[in-house]
């Protein structure tokens, strides 16, 4: 057990886990309020395209250039969502659904078109599925990490404005608060959070984990202070348990095991905690 | 007679024949049932149903030994319906919005569907590779004795499943027209919305199992939703939608296949693509509303 803790690998990986986890957990309560997790669900399947796109541009696998990637198209389908949904007679459910499956269906091209390629082919691509934690390299922390810190900090430095523009938008507006920016950031804030579990966790699933650590919070606390501290801990804490539990056992994808954790921290929420569907108060 | 079975037979040997039905029935099923799910606004149930399913296909294997026949499809198909029944229930209860117990329940179902194959199956017929991504380029090589014929298996199912969609579309037309644009007078004139709906949802559950190997989890949903919004731009008319995301979802199998072969790229992948293709024409043609304030 002594060595396991001391094993360079485990540390890798327990890091990485526990920086996307908080960052995906905190984040994430902004697009549970809002009423995202299902755009959350198209921008990271859409993010499987860029991922490829960022590794053909790199010559090879680089995770900032991947996330990157990611993030560009990820943040496409977002767009390409909203200009579908503006047609008359197209719901946002039907919107999302041709976002997540126009941009996983590119992904999966691109994903053929470069294990088609002579050579190292797709080595550590197919990994961007389902996610792979053993797969983290020193080097992938630094890039986990900054994205992470410049996510939060962007939280903490807006904190105020990005609470009114979720809770009273009318209200915001008429403060003279520029509410569209605002919703712009924090879909930003969204796409963040996807990209920067990709590799842990996988294109299939990583919204889960974006939406699953702040709906348990919402069940333990009424703040929105309280629910991004809880879902970050709880990001942080079912990544970890998931992504070393996966690493241990053969046969355990790393993506699913992390889900499944968050999700059992969600049914025992919904069980035990005692609050029940009472309003945010935004304090 | 001997001479048109020897010639049905040729052509189901035919590679390229059995992975272009195949895509073509599948995308023809998905388009069929994803219409009714685009015009109520629920496209996104196909999603978590075609999630969903995999939770059922890997407790029905463990139970049974076996991946493929008519149990399992029921059984991985009942899981769909669970995935439906379960997000409901927790978005009812309150203590989530329904876009959260959506993006919940059926990741959970998911998750723990691939994790049991991954643990338990890793030698079997199922691999998690297959269910994410489908098989279409090698549906010719698992085949079964039908009627003195031997049939790809997967082009079997989704032909059954589409004689099933196109049968309950045709009967039950009215209601499903009408619990899709107007659910209460649907039951004020006692055309049993509900009924219409549980069946749209059992069997879009059904379709997306008999997908799996073809097209897998996620390419289903394209097939499902895009060929539909297709219709739904070029028409606010059901019977024209209809008809528009059909040929939409045939075409894209018919050309991408071909596509697939010349570029040497994923054929499943390019199928779904192309259902896409007419988007770039409509959505410049029908001009965005503005942003209600």
């Amino acid at each position: 057990m002594l060595e396991l803790l001391t094993d360079p690998t485990v540390i890798t990986v327990s890091l990485g886990a526990l920086m996307l986890g908080l960052t995906s957990g905190a984040l994430g309560t902004f697009a549970v309020l809002r009423r995202q997790s299902l755009l959350g669900d198209a921008m990271s399947h859409a993010a499987l395209p860029g991922v490829v796109i960022g590794y053909l541009v790199a010559g090879g696998r680089s995770l900032p250039f991947m996330l990157l990637g990611a993030l560009t198209t990820g943040l496409a389908a977002a767009l390409l969502s909203v200009a579908l949904s503006r047609r008359r007679g197209v719901k946002s459910e039907s919107a999302l659904g041709v976002a997540l499956g126009t941009g996983f269906a590119l992904g999966v091209v691109l994903l053929s078109y470069v294990q088609r390629q002579p050579g190292a082919g797709s080595a550590g691509l197919e990994q961007f599925l389902f996610g792979q934690a053993a797969a983290t390299l020193r080097s992938d922390l630094i890039t986990i990490g900054v994205l992470g810190a410049a996510a939060l900090l962007v939280v903490a430095l807006l904190f105020r404005p990005l609470k009114l523009v979720i809770f009273d938008p009318h209200f915001a507006r008429a403060n003279g608060y520029r509410v569209q920016l605002y919703e712009a950031v924090s879909t930003g804030l969204l796409a963040i959070a996807i990209v920067v579990g990709l590799e842990l966790v996988g294109v299939v699933l990583m919204s889960a984990l974006v939406v699953a650590p702040a709906a348990a919070a919402r069940q333990w606390t009424g703040s929105l202070t309280g629910m991004v501290w809880v879902a970050g801990g709880i990001g942080a804490g079912s990544a970890l348990l998931g992504a070393l539990l996966s690493a241990a056992v053969p046969g355990m994808a790393t993506g699913p095991t992390v889900v499944l954790v968050a999700s059992l921290v969600v049914a025992v929420s919904l069980l035990v905690a005692p609050r029940r569907g009472v309003p945010v108060d935004g304090a | 007679m001997v001479a048109a079975i020897q010639t049905v037979q040729a052509l189901l040997d035919s590679p390229s024949f059995a992975i272009l039905a195949t895509g073509v029935l599948t995308g023809a099923s998905a388009a069929l049932l994803g219409t009714f799910l685009v015009v109520r606004g629920q496209a996104m149930l196909s999603d978590a149903i075609s999630h969903g399913v995999v939770f059922g296909v890997a407790v029905t294997f463990l139970l049974t030994g076996n991946a493929t026949g008519p149990l399992q499809l029921l059984g991985a198909a009942g899981a769909g319906l669970l995935t439906v029944a379960l997000t409901e229930w927790l978005a009812r209860s309150g203590k989530v919005k329904r876009d959260a117990a959506t993006g919940l329940v059926f990741p959970a179902l998911f998750a723990a569907g691939i994790l049991l194959l991954g643990l338990f199956a890793r030698d079997a017929h199922v691999d998690v590779h297959t269910v994410l991504l489908g098989e279409i380029g090698f549906v010719w090589l698992d085949r079964v004795q039908v009627f003195g014929l031997l049939v790809p298996r997967s082009l079997l199912v989704v032909f059954v499943a589409f004689v099933l969609n196109a049968l309950y579309v045709a009967l039950f037309y009215k209601e499903l027209t009408a619990a899709a644009f107007d659910p209460v007078l649907a039951e004020l004139q006692g055309l049993r919305p509900r009924m219409a709906t549980g069946g749209l949802l059992a069997l879009t559950s059904v379709t997306a199992v008999a997908a799996l190997d073809a097209v897998g989890v996620v390419l289903f949903v394209a097939f499902a939703i895009t060929p539909a919004v297709v219709g739904r731009l070029a028409s606010q008319r059901l019977p024209v939608m209809l008809t528009v995301a059909l040929i939409v979802a045939a075409a894209a199998a018919l050309l991408g296949y071909p596509l697939a072969v010349v570029t040497d790229l994923s054929i499943g992948g390019c199928m779904a693509l192309l259902t896409a293709a007419p988007l770039l024409v409509l959505m410049p043609l029908t001009g965005a509303r503005r942003r209600r304030a």
